[in-house]
C-alpha cells in the first residue's frame, strides 16, 4: 500500500498509546481495510466504535498471521457529521457482524449493508425503533414453503435463541438465527466495577463454558495495561488450564453428538471420560470449570509436584480409554452414515464469513491463535495446529478428536520439559495501576476459537471502554450456512457439532 | 381367552425389559422392570390438558388408537391357543385396524396446529405406508404356503421341516422384529429417548397429549410389542408340544425378543432421516425372499 506505508502493528497482549494511533479519513480507512483483508493471512479480529470527544472513534484490529502481529486501523466520525458510512460488508462479508453491532449501539447507518439488522438488543442501544419481538426475519413467499420457528424457549436446559427455518417439506432452504435474548451488558458491568477482583470474576462469567479462555484474555489485558510482569511458570500454568478446558469440552461435545445420533453407548463412555479432567481442575483450583484459577498478577493455586504427578496419571488413563472407545465409535458404520455429508461448509464459504477457531479448521483453514499469535507459553512450547478438510458434521466430530490428541501431546511436552518450581510464589495483585490513554488487545485461542478482548484507558488511567468478542459471533453464521439444503432433522447434530455460545454472543 | 390373557400379561413387562437391557449394556443403574407400569399409573391419576386450538378429534384420537390396538390383540393366537376372534382373512383386518389407529393419531397430531406435530405426523404416515407392503408380502406368502388365511389356521398349519422352510421362518422372524421396531417408532428409524423435537417421529406426535390420553398411548405401545412378539413366537413354538410348555416357551421368546430389541437399539446410531424410506423398502425386498421361497416350495416355480 503506497498511500500509507507505516501500518501500526502491535503484538498480541501488547498495549499502545492511543495517541500513536493515526486516524484516517473514512475513504482511506475503507480502501486500506479492504485491501488488507483481501489477503488470506489476515482477518479482522475486532472492529468497534467507542465514544470519543463528541463523536465516535472506530478501531479495527486485523490479525496478520505471517508477521504474527495485529494491525490497528482507526477513523473518527464526528458527532456533527451525518451518522452514515459506506458499508465495508459490501466488499468483505466477514465484517457484517461488527457493522451490525455498531449500527445497533450508536445508530450509525451503513449504506449498502445487505443484512443490517439489530444484533443483541442491548438496553442502552441507540436503535430503539426495533424491539426484539419485531426482528425483521428474511422471508420467502411461496405456497410450497413453510416456516418452522424454534425457541427462544427450548425444551432442554439450554440458553435462549430463536431459530427460524424456511422449509420445503423436510428440506431447509434457509435458517436465520436471532439472538440477544439474554443480554447482560457485561462489557458495561466490567467498567462499572472498580475492584479488579470483581472484574476478574465477571470475566469468568462471560461464557460459562469458556471460563479459562475468557479469563485468560482478560488477565492478559490487565497485565499488559499495567506493565505487570508475571513469571513464565504462571503463563504456562494458565495455558495448561486452557488445554485442559479444551479437552474437557471437546469430549463433552463428542459425547453429546453421540446422544444426538442416538448412540447412547458411546455417549456414556465418552461422558465418563470428561469427569477426570474437570475433577482435576477442581483438585487444582477448587472449581470444576477452573473458576478462580486465573488471577491478574499471579496465582493462588500454584501447580505443585503432587498435581503434576496426578495429571500425568490422569492423562495416561484418559488417553488409553479415549483411544479405545474412539477406535470403535469413529469407525462405526451407523455413526459415519449419520454424520457424513451433513451440513457442509466449504472452504470458500468459511473464508467469506470469516469463521474462526474450530469452525475454520474444519474447512481446512489454518487459523489458530496459538500458532499465529502465541503468548509466552505457546512461544516456549509451540503448538502445531490440526485441520480437517470436509467441513461437514463428521469433520467437526473428527476434528474434536484430533484436537484432544494434540492438546494431550502439548501438555505432556510441557510436563516433561518444564521445571515447575512450586516454591516460587507470586500472589495475585488486585491493585494494578493502568497506563493512561492506552489500548491493549489480547487474543486467546479458546476451545471454540479466537477470543479477542480490547480495553482502552482514559487519561486518568481508568478503563474507559472494554470490548469482548467471543468466537461465536462469527461462527453462528457458519451454522446458518450448514443448514442450507439439509434436512430439518439434521439441525440438532449440526448445532451440537458447533456448540456455539449464546451468552458469549449476547454478552 | 388364555392367549389373550397371557399376551396382555407379557406386555406389561416388555418395555421394562428393554430398558433394563439397555441400561445394563451402557453400564447404568437399571430401572425397575415395572417402571413403565408405575409411569402409566401415575399418568392415570393426572388430568389431561387440552390446547384451545384442538377440537374433538384430538380428544378422540388416543381412545380410538388404544381401542384398535387392544382389539388387534384379539386375533393373535399363541401356539395352539387360538385368539378370541378368528375368521378368514383376519390378518388383513388386523393390519387395517392398526392402520385406523395410526390414522387417528396422525389427524389428532395435525389437529393441534403445531408445526412440530405436523412434521411428525407426516413422517409417521410415510413410514407406515412404506412398511405395509412388507407385511402383506410376508403374510401373503405364508397364506400361499399353508393355504389358510386366518392367523390361527395359518400358524397351526405352518409345518417347518426342511431347509427351505427354515429360510422362511428365519427371514420372517427378522422381518417381524424390524416391523415391530418401525410400528413402535424405535431405532433405527426413530429414537424413543431423544429430546430433540426436530428429529422425532412418533414422540413429537404425542407432545400435546397428557394424563389419561398419554397413558393409553403408552399402553398401546406395550401391546403392539407383545403382539409382534407373539407373532414371532408362533413361528417358533412347535405345534405338537403340550400347552403348558407352549406357554412357558412363549414367555421365553417374549423376553428374548425384548432383550434383542435392547441390543439392537444400543449398538448402533439411528438412520439419517432421508435414508429411512430406503431402509423401509429394504424390508419389502427381504419379504420377497420369503415369497420366492414359498413359490419354490409350492412348486409354482420349478427349479431345474
Amino acid at each position: 500500500m503506497s498511500r500509507l506505508p507505516n501500518l501500526l502493528r502491535i503484538k498480541n497482549n501488547q498495549s499502545i498509546d492511543l495517541g500513536k494511533i493515526e486516524n484516517l479519513t473514512y475513504a482511506d480507512f475503507y480502501a486500506l481495510a479492504i485491501d488488507l483483508l483481501k489477503d488470506d493471512d489476515k482477518h479482522c479480529t475486532n472492529y468497534f466504535a467507542y465514544p470519543y470527544k463528541d463523536g465516535l472513534q472506530f478501531i479495527m484490529a486485523i490479525a496478520d498471521d505471517v508477521h504474527q502481529d495485529i494491525i490497528i486501523l482507526s477513523h473518527i466520525l464526528k458527532g456533527t457529521d451525518k451518522q452514515e458510512l459506506k458499508a465495508l460488508t459490501k466488499e468483505n462479508f466477514a465484517l457484517h457482524i461488527f457493522e451490525r453491532e455498531i449500527y445497533e449501539n450508536y445508530g450509525v447507518y451503513f449504506t449498502g449493508h445487505p443484512w443490517l439488522k439489530p444484533l443483541r438488543f442491548a438496553h442502552d442501544r441507540a436503535l430503539k425503533e426495533i424491539q426484539i419481538n419485531d426482528y425483521p426475519f428474511y422471508k420467502i413467499k411461496s405456497e410450497e414453503l413453510h416456516e418452522v420457528g424454534v425457541g427462544p424457549i427450548h425444551a432442554g436446559i439450554i440458553e435462549p435463541g430463536h431459530f427460524r427455518f424456511i422449509c420445503n417439506g423436510e428440506n431447509v432452504l434457509h435458517l436465520e438465527i436471532q439472538l440477544g435474548w439474554q443480554h447482560r451488558g457485561i462489557e458495561k458491568l466490567i467498567l462499572d466495577k472498580e475492584n479488579l477482583l470483581q472484574r476478574t470474576i465477571l470475566a469468568e462469567s462471560i461464557a460459562g463454558d469458556t471460563v479459562i479462555g475468557h479469563t485468560l484474555a482478560f488477565v492478559q489485558i490487565m497485565e499488559s495495561l499495567s506493565n505487570k510482569k508475571v513469571d513464565e511458570q504462571i503463563h504456562i500454568e494458565r495455558s495448561l488450564a486452557l488445554e485442559l478446558e479444551r479437552i474437557a469440552i471437546h469430549i463433552g461435545d463428542i459425547s453429546a453428538l453421540c446422544v444426538d445420533a442416538a448412540y447412547y453407548l458411546g455417549a456414556n463412555l465418552f461422558g465418563v471420560l470428561r469427569t477426570p479432567i474437570i475433577n482435576f481442575l477442581q483438585l487444582w483450583s477448587g472449581n470444576r470449570f477452573g473458576k478462580s484459577l486465573i488471577r491478574p498478577g499471579g496465582t493462588n493455586y500454584p501447580f505443585t509436584d503432587d498435581l503434576k504427578q496426578e495429571l500425568w496419571q490422569i492423562l495416561d488413563n484418559f488417553e488409553q480409554k479415549f483411544e479405545e472407545i474412539a477406535y470403535i465409535v469413529y469407525r462405526l458404520p451407523s455413526i459415519q452414515n449419520r454424520f457424513d455429508f451433513v451440513g457442509t461448509v466449504t472452504k470458500k464459504q468459511a473464508k467469506l464469513i470469516g469463521t474462526v477457531g474450530l469452525s475454520a479448521r474444519m474447512s481446512d483453514i489454518k487459523r489458530d491463535i496459538r500458532m499465529t499469535h502465541p503468548n509466552i507459553a505457546y512461544k516456549k512450547f509451540p503448538y502445531e495446529t490440526v485441520t480437517v478438510k470436509k467441513g461437514d458434521v463428521f469433520a467437526r466430530f473428527l476434528l474434536k478428536k484430533k484436537e484432544i490428541r494434540h492438546s494431550i501431546a502439548w501438555i505432556r511436552n510441557v510436563l516433561s520439559s518444564f521445571d515447575f518450581n512450586s516454591k516460587k510464589k507470586q500472589k495475585p495483585n488486585y491493585n494494578l495501576n493502568f497506563k493512561a490513554n492506552s489500548l491493549s488487545i489480547s487474543l486467546v485461542e479458546g476451545w471454540r476459537g479466537e477470543i479477542c478482548h480490547c480495553a482502552l484507558t482514559n487519561e486518568d488511567g481508568n478503563l474507559q471502554y472494554y470490548k469482548i468478542k467471543d468466537p461465536s459471533m462469527h461462527n453462528w453464521k457458519a451454522l446458518e450456512l450448514s443448514l442450507r439444503n439439509v434436512e430439518i432433522s439434521d439441525f440438532p447434530i449440526n448445532n451440537k457439532s458447533y456448540n456455539l455460545s449464546y451468552c458469549g454472543h449476547d454478552l | 381367552m388364555i392367549s389373550f390373557i397371557i399376551l396382555i400379561f407379557s406386555s406389561i413387562f416388555f418395555v421394562g425389559i428393554i430398558s433394563q437391557t439397555k441400561a445394563m449394556i451402557r453400564g447404568r443403574k437399571r430401572p425397575s422392570i415395572l417402571q413403565p407400569l408405575y409411569a402409566v399409573l401415575r399418568l392415570f391419576k393426572k388430568g389431561a390438558v387440552y390446547s384451545t386450538t384442538t377440537s374433538i378429534i384430538f380428544k378422540l384420537a388416543p381412545i380410538i388408537y388404544f381401542s384398535t390396538v387392544f382389539l388387534s390383540v384379539f386375533f393373535i393366537p399363541v401356539g395352539k391357543l387360538s385368539g378370541l376372534l378368528s375368521f378368514e382373512g383376519d390378518f388383513i383386518y388386523f393390519v387395517y385396524l392398526l392402520g385406523l389407529g395410526k390414522f387417528m393419531m396422525i389427524i389428532g397430531a395435525m389437529d393441534t396446529g403445531s408445526s412440530f406435530e405436523g412434521m411428525g405426523a407426516n413422517r409417521e404416515a410415510l413410514y407406515s405406508l412404506l412398511v405395509e407392503p412388507a407385511f402383506f408380502i410376508l403374510m401373503g406368502s405364508l397364506a400361499l404356503f399353508t393355504d389358510h388365511i386366518s392367523f390361527y389356521e395359518l400358524f397351526t398349519h405352518l409345518h417347518l421341516h426342511n431347509n427351505l422352510t427354515y429360510t422362511i421362518s428365519i427371514v420372517s422372524i427378522y422381518l417381524l422384529i424390524f416391523m415391530a421396531m418401525v410400528e413402535n417408532s424405535r431405532m433405527p428409524i426413530d429414537d424413543p429417548e431423544t429430546h430433540l423435537e426436530l428429529t422425532m417421529v412418533h414422540e413429537v406426535m404425542v407432545l400435546d397429549n397428557s394424563g389419561f390420553d398419554l397413558a393409553l398411548i403408552h399402553i398401546a405401545t406395550w401391546l403392539k410389542f407383545a403382539v409382534f412378539g407373539a407373532l414371532i413366537s408362533d413361528f417358533i413354538i412347535p405345534t405338537d408340544w403340550a400347552i403348558p410348555y407352549q406357554i412357558l416357551f412363549f414367555f421365553g421368546i417374549q423376553i428374548l425378543f425384548a432383550i434383542i430389541i435392547g441390543f439392537l437399539e444400543t449398538f448402533r446410531a439411528r438412520n439419517k432421516m432421508a435414508k429411512n424410506p430406503q431402509w423401509l423398502i429394504m424390508l419389502s425386498a427381504i419379504a420377497i425372499v420369503v415369497f420366492l421361497t414359498t413359490l419354490i416350495i409350492t412348486n409354482k416355480i420349478i427349479l431345474h
